[in-house]
C-alpha cells in the first residue's frame, strides 16, 4: 500500500499534467525515494493508484536508468563511464572501487551499505573523472580521494 | 564586468560557485525583458521577428533557427488549447556540461527566457525537462521558480498584463534518448521515451497532442538579452553569420579544462590553446570531437575553423553542443571509439534494428580489437555497420551520431586500428 505521504506527493505532481498517467515517472521516483527501490508490490500499487496496467508501468520503470527494480544499498554509487571520464581514467577508478568494495557493477555490498552502478555522462567533464553518491557529485577524483569521500556515507 | 568581450549569459554570475540570486539578477537588468514585452512594448509577432533577425540558432546541437521554429506555431482562436513551451534541459551528450552551468549559476535568466518565449508563441504552460542527475540545478531552479511566482513573473495575470503562464519543473529518470525532442515529449507524458514520427511536427502536434515548442537551455537563456538589446546587438556579438555568443567547453588532457562564453565563431584553436591552455605537459594533441560525442572528429589541419553552425560542416564536422573532447597521444583512439560506441549501444531505445542490433555488434568488434583479438576484416565490418546507421536508415539521430565519430576515428587514426589488428594487442597498454 502507498503511504499517505507518498499519495500526497504523487497528487502534487499529478496536478501539473492534464493526463493522470503522465505522473507515472514522478510516482515511481517518489516511491523509490521513500523505499529505496520499486518492488513488484510497489509497482502494482502505483499502477492501480494512477490507473495504468502494472505491465505498462513496468515497461516504463525498466526503461529509465534511475528507477531501481531491484533492492539497492543505503547509498548508490554511480560511476560515470562516458568518454571524457574514460580519457581521464574512470576505468582505474571503477577497478579501485570494485576491489575496495568487493563487488562488481550492479551489485551491493554484503552490509547493504553501497550499490555500484555505471552511469552515463554526468555533465562535469571539465572535472573528470566523476561519480555521484546518491544525489551528491564528486569530481576530479583519484583512488585516494574516493576513499576519503566514501567515509561520509555510513 | 571589465572584460573586453561581452558575456551576456555568464558575465554577471558570481565567481564563488553560487547562483546569481534574484536581487542581483534584477539589479543587472533582469526581468526587464518581460516588462518590455508584457507592458505592450512588443507583440508576440514582434518578439518572434526580433529573435529571427538575431539569427539565434538552437544551442542543443541541431542549430535550427529559433525564431523560425516559433513562427510555425499555430496561433489564434481556432488553435487547440493549451500551447506548450518545453525547455530541453536533458543535457546528456557525453562531453557536454554547458547547460548545467547556466541552470546552476543563472536560473532566473532561464526562467525569464522561458516566459518571453512562451509569450511569443502564446503558450499557456511551460515545462523545464531536467535530467534527474542534476540535483543542484533542480534545487536552484525550484527556488528560483518559487521566487518568480512570488513576484508574479509567473502565474495568473503576470504584472497586470493579462498574460498568464504556469511553469513546472519536471525531473527525468534518465535516458539519453529523452534529449531528442519527440522522445522528450513522450517521457514528459509519462511514457517510454520512444521517438515519434515527423510530420506532424511538435510545433503543431506536440505534448499531449497540442502545439509545443522545444528549445534548449542555452537557446532560451539568450532570449531576454535579445529583447533587451535588440537583434543587431546580438548579431554583433558574433564573429560569423550565426548570432550571439556561445558557451564553449573543453575536456580531456588540456592544461585548463573548462567552459567559456565567447563570440560565436571563435576558432577551435583559440578555444583550445588560449582558453584551455593547450595540452598538458608531456602529451600531444591528436584530434578532437568539437561538440560532444556524436560529432565527427577533426584534426590539426582543421584547428583554424570558426566554431559555428555554418563553418564546422565545411571541415566534415558539426558544432554540436560546442563542448570539445580532446584526444591526446597517450590515449588509445580505438579504446575511445569503443567507449563511445558502448555508450550509444547502451542508450539505444531499441526501436530500430540497425541501432539496437548494429551498435552492440560494433561495440563487441571494437572491444575485441582493443583486447588483441581483431580480425583482418573487422574494419570493413565496422564501416559497413556505420553506413547502416546513417541518416534515414534509422528513426532518430542517435545511430547517425554514433556513426560520425566512429567513421572519422577510422579515417584519421586508421594506422592505429590496423596496428591493433596486426600486432594483436593495444599498443597503449
Amino acid at each position: 500500500m502507498l503511504t499517505a505521504e507518498e499519495i500526497q506527493e504523487i497528487e502534487g505532481e499529478a496536478a501539473h499534467y492534464p493526463k493522470r498517467e503522465a505522473v507515472s515517472i514522478d510516482a515511481l521516483k517518489i516511491v523509490q525515494k521513500h523505499r529505496g527501490w520499486v518492488s513488484d508490490e510497489s509497482l502494482r500499487d502505483i499502477a492501480e493508484h494512477i490507473g495504468m496496467s502494472p505491465t505498462e508501468l513496468d515497461s516504463i520503470a525498466t526503461f529509465y536508468n534511475l528507477i531501481y527494480r531491484r533492492p539497492v544499498g543505503r547509498h548508490v554509487i554511480s560511476v560515470c563511464d562516458s568518454v571524457s571520464c574514460w580519457i581521464m581514467g574512470c576505468e582505474q577508478m571503477r577497478k579501485h572501487l570494485q576491489q575496495r568494495l568487493g563487488i562488481g557493477l550492479g551489485e551491493t555490498t554484503a552490509d547493504k551499505r553501497f550499490t555500484l552502478l555505471p552511469t552515463v555522462c554526468l555533465g562535469c567533464c571539465d572535472r573528470a573523472p566523476a561519480l555521484m553518491v546518491d544525489g551528491d557529485l564528486h569530481t576530479d577524483l583519484d583512488p585516494q580521494k574516493i576513499d576519503g569521500e566514501l567515509e561520509n556515507y555510513k | 564586468m571589465t572584460s573586453s568581450i561581452e558575456k551576456p549569459l555568464t558575465g554577471k554570475v558570481p565567481l564563488d560557485g553560487s547562483a546569481l540570486d534574484l536581487p542581483a539578477y534584477e539589479q543587472a537588468g533582469g526581468y526587464q525583458a518581460i516588462r518590455k514585452v508584457l507592458s505592450g512594448g512588443m507583440t508576440p509577432k514582434a518578439v518572434i521577428a526580433e529573435v529571427k533577425n538575431a539569427n539565434l540558432r538552437g544551442r542543443g546541437g541541431a542549430g535550427f533557427p529559433t525564431g523560425s521554429k516559433w513562427s510555425f506555431v499555430p496561433v489564434g482562436k481556432d488553435v487547440p488549447n493549451p500551447t506548450y513551451l518545453v525547455v530541453n534541459a536533458d543535457e546528456m551528450e557525453p562531453g557536454t556540461f554547458k547547460d548545467r552551468f547556466l541552470m546552476e549559476r543563472n536560473p532566473h535568466q532561464l526562467i525569464e527566457g522561458a516566459i518571453v518565449a512562451s509569450f511569443a508563441i502564446e503558450a499557456d504552460i511551460a515545462y523545464i525537462f531536467l535530467r534527474g542527475e542534476y540535483t543542484l540545478a533542480a534545487e536552484r531552479l525550484t527556488r528560483a521558480i518559487a521566487e518568480a511566482y512570488e513576484r508574479n513573473y509567473l502565474g495568473k495575470n503576470i504584472l497586470g498584463s493579462g498574460y498568464s503562464l504556469e511553469l513546472h519543473l519536471h525531473l527525468s529518470a534518465g535516458r539519453y534518448i529523452c534529449g531528442d525532442e519527440t522522445g522528450l515529449l513522450n517521457a514528459l507524458e509519462g511514457k517510454r521515451a520512444n521517438l515519434r514520427a515527423k510530420p506532424p511536427f511538435p510545433v503543431v502536434v506536440g505534448l499531449f497532442g497540442k502545439p509545443t515548442v522545444v528549445n534548449n537551455v542555452e537557446t532560451i537563456s539568450c532570449v531576454p538579452h535579445i529583447i533587451n538589446n535588440g537583434a543587431e546587438w546580438f548579431h554583433g556579438l558574433s564573429r560569423t553569420k550565426d548570432g550571439g555568443t556561445k558557451l564553449y567547453g573543453v575536456s580531456g588532457k588540456v592544461k585548463r579544462p573548462g567552459l567559456w562564453e565567447l563570440p560565436m565563431g571563435t576558432t577551435v584553436r583559440e578555444i583550445l590553446e588560449e582558453h584551455a591552455g593547450g595540452m598538458r605537459d608531456g602529451v600531444k594533441f591528436r584530434g578532437l570531437l568539437p561538440g560532444g560525442s556524436s560529432t565527427p572528429f577533426i584534426v590539426e589541419e582543421h584547428l583554424d575553423t570558426p566554431m559555428d553552425f555554418t563553418e564546422m560542416p565545411k571541415v566534415g564536422s558539426r558544432l554540436g553542443t560546442g563542448t570539445m573532447i580532446v584526444l591526446d597521444d597517450q590515449t588509445c583512439p580505438v579504446g575511445m571509439a569503443w567507449n563511445m560506441t558502448k555508450f550509444f549501444a547502451r542508450e539505444s531505445c531499441g526501436f530500430c534494428t540497425p541501432c539496437w542490433s548494429g551498435l552492440g555488434w560494433a561495440e563487441r568488434i571494437l572491444l575485441s580489437i582493443e583486447n588483441g583479438h581483431g580480425k583482418p576484416d573487422d574494419l570493413g565490418k565496422l564501416s559497413a555497420q556505420a553506413k547502416m546507421w546513417g541518416p534515414g536508415a534509422t528513426f532518430c539521430a542517435l545511430a547517425p551520431g554514433a556513426a560520425d565519430p566512429l567513421e572519422t576515428a577510422m579515417k584519421y587514426f586508421r594506422a592505429d586500428f590496423e596496428r591493433h589488428i596486426a600486432e594483436q594487442r593495444c599498443p597503449w597498454r
